[in-house]
């Protein structure tokens, strides 16, 4: 009888998934593919032998026969199917809806890793809303020499129409998605901060409803943190920053509309908490106030969670060919009428270029060392730099600074020397536009093709809030590089996600 | 209640409610044809196009099945089920957030049942299964809007947007039929007749509802009262005008502004005509007029509710 012969379907109960069944764990039925190379290994030490967190969760998944893990998975994907989260994929005559990748096992973290990480980003969100305020007002950062003031200013997201600006409670970014890697070292370092529209929330959500529902003992006797909150805590980030004298304020969701690929979010998010999803078509401005019409004629407009980029938010102010913003926004927000969040220009602050200085960015305006540490990143505005970088490309990652979603890169060792001799170009052309940093060798979770365990690269992204004071719900959207090999986690190109669990 | 969604919601039922209109025609149209009465079915097909306001693109060509896919699958036809199944799920995709996700499950089924790779096998294999189906997944969307959603503003629009596109569209296939109807000559074979009064009826689902009220008398002034006048039956005009009517005053209750009598004195003088008029009196008339009359306000009200409550000018909502 071979491996694969499948148990007989009555044995599948609920009870099965129990943890710790006293059956010998087969381990080997799982693991044959699970081989380790020099990446840190969420769930094996170096020795090959499970670390203590992740045990449970293999025993579990030992004890479940094939088929029923099977059907577990059918279960899941039906599940996300009829929430209809779903993403559409373009390129055909009408665009086809697909359910959005994802795997069955979750990453699990230690409360004490947890613990360090969510310090690091409270400290690191202090300290970057800090220097929006100060480069947008008394620019001492860039007066002390910190900071280069032509880095700043040849910044494309800065927003000069943001300079003494009043924003509400001061708070600039109040919704953030950072990315953080885990390297050889088992060490979490930031590979980028979006301070601008971050998205995903909606898949760590409903990643989160899935898995209670596929294995809901596994997960009861895993004592997981709660991130079910998350939409109450946006609810009341965004009411905190209401302008004064509002004490019921009209909050709404400002989506670009249908076409935006992140649209299923903005109405999932809109609907839990029970806003009004707004586009830019349902809004005029009258004197500096802004209104949304209504069935019950204008009504005022408080505060606005932004979905849309700046350039596209107010053709007065911005670019004049937006069809997607509120022509008058910016005056109304400016009168401080309108609150509007995140604020405008706050991606001077996740430019890949400035991301270099953050850690001299914590060190000025809060006299503290980084708690997570940066990705060792050379800017190539430096002459001794951009020398050694170009020396070496073939085992560097080279980005232009204002791209995201993995666009514009060049990936060293994956590279031809074509790709590298257009870069090289490039760079020599315009450096401030780009940056360097190490291949980075960053971790690899289990992950369940079919009946076997595999190892695949994984990054975490936790959703920061910020009104009145820092809030974090304790887990985040864990994205993986479904190809095996692949360290491209982005959804446009390949990558899934999977549930993360925050241990007690 | 944003405007763009209200909009968005009574279009997606007014859309629904035409898909279904056009299938059931199409239906009796197609099985009138199956008896050899002599009335050509060239005739027939004029009728059915006129009573669909004579969409554009589409003119008798002879081959009956050609003209039956295309008034169902043709998708660059305004008039065609897809078309309107597409608009319908278009609207729904717009306002996704205000929308049940059952409701939302149905629309997606039936959108893809139509868009399906073996729709057309099924729609030759047996043209009556195919329709009904179609119509019953459009009454399950009905059902499931009506169970699980709020009956707030939002579903006062879907059913503002069902009763008016209903009644336009009953008044509009009985000014075309009222002809027939009364043309009706002694010398015609019975059987023919009854098949003629029937297949108006079956075009408003009324058949069966006819029969428990005045039986399986078929009689063109009883069938007119019927379409027109009865209180109780769903496709009747009245019970049409009255759903109208109810839900805009539903919606004005929900918001809290004054707005000017226009469009209610406009419904409610249109449901008065069908409230108190005798079916003697609109014979004695001129039918053709009256309905003609009922479609025009039908026009007007849909206008009045854009002015007041969809495409109302910025001016006039910040002067109150």
């Amino acid at each position: 009888m071979s491996d694969n012969e499948p148990f007989q379907s009555g044995i599948a109960s609920d009870s099965s998934e129990a943890v710790g069944a006293s059956k010998p764990i087969d381990y080997e039925r799982l693991f044959r593919d699970y081989l380790l190379d020099g990446a840190y290994d969420e769930m094996r030490a170096p020795d090959g032998s499970i670390r203590p967190h992740y045990k449970a969760l293999i025993e579990s998944m030992a004890s479940l026969p094939p088929d029923e893990l099977l059907r577990r998975k059918q279960s899941a994907d039906l599940s996300f199917l009829t929430q209809g989260i779903t993403f559409t994929v373009y390129g055909r005559d009408e665009g086809t809806e697909r359910i959005f990748p994802y795997d069955m096992l979750p990453r699990l973290i230690a409360a004490d890793e947890w613990d360090r990480i969510e310090r690091g980003l409270t400290q690191r969100i202090l300290a970057l809303n800090l220097f929006l305020r100060d480069v947008y007002n008394d620019a001492k950062i860039l007066k002390d020499g910190v900071i280069p003031r032509e880095l700043v200013y040849s910044c494309k997201h800065y927003r000069r129409q943001m300079c003494g600006l009043e924003v509400p409670r001061n708070v600039y970014i109040a919704i953030v998605g950072s990315d953080l890697l885990r390297l050889r070292t088992g060490e979490f370092v930031v590979l980028e901060d979006n301070l601008r529209v971050p998205s995903g929330v909606s898949y760590m959500l409903t990643n989160r409803r899935v898995m209670k529902r596929t294995f809901p003992q596994l997960f009861h006797s895993y004592g997981v943190q709660p991130i079910e909150h998350y939409p109450q805590l946006l609810l009341n980030t965004l009411r905190s920053l209401a302008p004064e004298g509002r004490p019921e304020p009209n909050i709404v969701l400002l989506t670009p509309g249908v076409y935006n690929s992140a649209y299923f979010e903005h109405t999932y998010l809109a609907r839990q908490m029970g806003i009004d999803l707004v586009e830019g078509r349902d809004l005029v401005t009258h004197d500096n106030i802004v209104y949304m019409r209504t069935t019950d004629g204008l009504k005022r407009v408080d505060v606005i969670y932004r979905r849309v980029d700046d350039d596209f938010s107010d053709p007065l102010v911005f670019r004049k060919d937006s069809g997607l913003g509120c022509a008058g926004l910016f005056n109304a927000y400016r009168a401080g009428n309108v609150t509007v969040t995140n604020a405008f220009g706050t991606g001077l602050a996740d430019d890949k270029a400035m991301y270099a200085y953050v850690p001299d960015i914590i060190k000025y305006y809060l006299d503290e060392d980084p708690i997570i540490n940066n990705v060792k990143t050379y800017l190539l505005t430096d002459p001794a730099s951009r020398q050694h970088v170009l020396a070496n490309l073939e085992h560097l990652v080279v980005k232009a600074v204002g791209e995201s979603g993995g666009y514009g890169m060049l990936i060293g060792p994956h590279s031809t020397a074509q790709q590298r001799e257009e870069f090289a170009r490039a760079i020599e052309a315009n450096p401030r536009n780009y940056i360097a940093q190490p291949t980075l060798d960053f971790s690899r979770a289990p992950c369940l093709f079919g009946s076997q365990v595999e190892p695949r690269h994984v990054d975490l992204r936790p959703y920061i809030l910020f009104g009145d004071k820092v809030n974090i719900v304790p887990g985040g959207l864990t994205r993986v590089a479904l190809e095996r090999g692949s360290l491209v986690v982005n959804s446009s190109q390949g990558g899934g996600s999977k549930d993360t669990w925050i241990l007690e | 209640m944003l405007s763009r969604v209200a909009d968005s919601l009574y279009w997606m039922s007014r859309y629904l409610e035409r898909a279904e209109n056009t299938v059931r025609q199409l239906d009796v149209t197609m099985s009138l044809l199956l008896d050899t009465s002599d009335t050509t079915a060239e005739t027939r097909w004029n009728h059915l196009l006129t009573s669909l306001g004579n969409p554009e693109g589409v003119e008798w060509n002879g081959d009956m099945d050609a003209m039956a896919r295309m008034l169902v699958f043709d998708g660059t036809l305004h008039a065609s089920v897809t078309t309107c199944l597409n608009a319908a799920r278009e609207n729904a995709r717009q306002v996704r957030e205000e929308i049940s996700t059952e409701q939302w499950q149905r629309l997606n089924r039936l959108y893809h049942q139509i868009h399906s790779p073996q729709a057309q096998a099924q729609f030759r294999s047996n043209v009556n299964d195919f329709l009904a189906s179609v119509v019953d997944g459009i009454h399950l969307f009905k059902g499931v809007s009506d169970t699980t959603m709020i009956h707030g503003e939002g579903w006062q629009f879907i059913r503002l947007g069902r009763h008016l596109e209903r009644a336009y569209s009953t008044a509009t296939l009985l000014e075309v039929y009222q002809e027939t109807l009364f043309a009706v000559s002694d010398d015609e074979d019975a059987g023919y007749q009854y098949l003629e009064l029937v297949g108006i009826l079956r075009c408003c689902t009324s058949f069966e509802a006819y029969c428990q009220v005045y039986t399986a008398d078929l009689s063109p002034d009883k069938i007119l009262e019927f379409i027109l006048l009865n209180r109780d039956f769903p496709h009747a005009l009245r019970y049409s005008i009255d759903g109208v009517r109810q839900s805009l005053e539903a919606i004005q209750q929900a918001g809290g502004r004054r707005l000017p009598d226009e469009l209610m004195v406009t419904a409610g003088k249109l449901y008065a005509k069908l409230r108190f008029t005798s079916i003697e009196e609109i014979l004695e008339g001129d039918p053709g007029a009256f309905l003609h009359s009922i479609r025009e306000q039908c026009i007007q009200i849909h206008e009045l509710i854009y002015k007041y409550y969809i495409h109302y000018s910025i001016q006039s909502a910040l002067a109150v």
